[in-house]
């Protein structure tokens, strides 16, 4: 894309760009270190996790400044106002996949001193490296403004929903198996279920990518495979 | 524990409000019904080509808003609508301009272009008001399509000064003379002076570029009102503006007409890559 008159803007888009990708940054490491405090009991880890989400909270509310700005001094068009919107939509995304490191990086504090089990955690931890290797595919499609990189995440996001209702009745199975796994469990699901939204948050940006690249909104319904809001626990055999 | 029973006829039903269905703000330009069909129109100053084989519709009753660069040929394009260029000699055109549902060709040598003008109307980027009374200026243009009867004349006034959006601000001084008027208020009064005869078209070429926000943002209620009961084309140099106003835009460069769609398609995902250039402030 060749430059604006007024140099001024193209400043302003790539300061918001560049916001964005070290937001994507921070946000893709703390997902990691959260799963990685979770996997290792690593208290410490867990609270750096919940301290640098500030940091995120932080850019976010830079990056929809910026973009509030730029709309109001440059009235952007077309290409332009889509980077803007995507930037804002990308940004809201990254601050809930924060948040959403953060509450697992405080359910290990919570596990503090209880049972561990690391056979129940491979689970998670085998969940958590695929989101996260979505989550970075995503970013990169964003960078490089590929559309078709970030439909390809899109088209998965079904195989997450899948390993997390596999997960749900695994760990369902480990409760009924020993009472003591108890809270454990219930820990290890919400954690899972958080990096399964995680996984839903890159998906919404794959859509925004493709927004943003393509200019039509993705009116798709997309797959979905996560069934345990409808999975029956039967408590007697 | 009666504070924990839900009260049915308390809550909100959303189902039982009635939504309207999402409707299109424009109708797709192939099934409206269209005003004037400008087909394949070349124009020449002299030896000089201005417009190079230009065709698009225009639609009834929508505003059609031409941009693009200086020298791009918008202005001599709206000019063809009422022949202004037949002031100078030297000038001509190729191809049509189609009136319908009448399909005459108001490009064509045989049409007078009086009678072109007296069917399209125009206001200009400088208000100009004739030296008369605010009421004679209006009246101007029923008097020369011969309408002559008081009551009419008066009734006709007045109803294209409130279509103007002007008629609060003058019916206590019609007598007086336009030129006591503000500049925002002299180019409503030129717009009411073109909207008195019931004009086909109306043709407004950067009718705000000489007046101040507040001027711009009337004139912008007043097409906005109008817009769905009288054809407009408008040139304007405001992108921004044409976004708000217009229903469908024609991007024009070098004479060519580059792309032709509805407003919310070429500023928000142009087909063509010089229009976006030319939106996004990428060239000028």
């Amino acid at each position: 894309m060749t430059d604006h008159i007024v140099k001024a803007f193209d400043e302003d888009l790539r300061e918001i760009s560049s916001r964005l990708a070290e937001m994507g940054g921070i946000a893709e490491r703390l997902v990691a270190e959260s799963v990685d405090a979770l996997v290792k009991r690593d208290t410490a880890l867990a609270q750096r996790v919940i301290a640098a989400d500030d940091g995120v909270d932080a850019l976010q509310r830079e990056i929809e400044e910026k973009s509030i700005l730029t709309i109001a001094r440059r009235q952007p068009m077309a290409i332009d106002l889509r980077e803007v919107v995507s930037a804002l939509r990308i940004a809201n995304d990254l601050e809930r996949v924060g948040d959403l490191a953060k509450n697992t990086a405080k359910r290990v504090l919570a596990l503090d001193g209880e049972f561990h089990a690391p056979k129940q955690l491979r689970g998670v931890k085998h969940m958590a490296d695929m989101v996260l290797q979505r989550l970075k595919q995503v970013l990169d499609a964003y960078g490089a403004r590929d559309s078709e990189r970030a439909m390809d995440v899109w088209r998965r996001d079904g195989e997450v929903d899948s390993m997390y209702t596999s997960l749900f009745r695994e760990l369902l199975t480990y409760m009924m198996e020993d009472p003591r796994h108890i809270t454990l469990c219930i820990h290890l699901l919400f954690a899972a279920k958080n990096i399964e939204r995680i996984g839903d948050h890159a998906t919404n940006i794959a859509e925004t990518i493709y927004y943003l690249v393509v200019g039509e909104v993705l009116t798709d319904e997309r797959p979905k495979l996560d069934t345990t809001s409808f999975t029956k626990v039967s408590l007697t055999r | 524990m009666d504070d924990f029973t839900v009260k049915h006829s308390e809550a909100v039903r959303p189902h039982e409000v009635s939504i309207p269905a999402p409707t299109s703000r424009v109708d797709s330009a192939a099934d409206a019904p269209r005003r004037a069909e400008v087909k394949s129109l070349s124009f020449y100053y002299g030896d000089k080509q201005a417009l190079n084989a230009v065709s698009f519709p225009v639609l009834d009753c929508k505003v059609t808003a031409l941009i693009g660069p200086s020298g791009c040929g918008k202005s001599t394009l709206l000019r063809c609508f009422n022949r202004m260029h037949d002031l100078y000699p030297g000038n001509r055109y190729e191809g049509e301009i189609r009136l319908l549902p009448e399909d005459l060709n108001i490009v064509g040598g045989d049409v007078d272009p009086m009678y072109v003008r007296l069917r399209i109307g125009m206001v200009f980027q400088k208000p100009n008001p004739f030296p008369k009374s605010i009421y004679d200026n209006v009246a101007a243009g029923l008097w020369v399509r011969g309408v002559r009867r008081k009551a009419l004349v008066d009734e006709r006034v007045e109803l294209a000064l409130q279509r103007a959006a002007l008629w609060d601000e003058v019916k206590d001084r019609l007598r007086e003379s336009a030129y006591g008027l503000s500049g925002g208020q002299q180019q409503r009064l030129c717009i009411a002076r073109a909207l008195a005869p019931d004009p086909e078209i109306i043709l407004l070429d950067e009718p705000t570029s000489a007046l101040d926000p507040i001027a711009t943002s009337k004139i912008e209620e007043l097409i906005a009102t109008i817009g769905d009961q009288v054809t407009i084309i408008i040139v304007t140099h405001n992108m921004q503006q044409a976004a708000r106003i217009s229903h469908f835009t024609a991007f024009m460069h070098l004479g060519n007409m580059v792309e032709y769609d509805q407003t919310e398609k070429i500023f928000t995902n142009p087909s063509e890559k010089r229009t976006l250039d030319y939106i996004t402030g990428r060239f000028g």
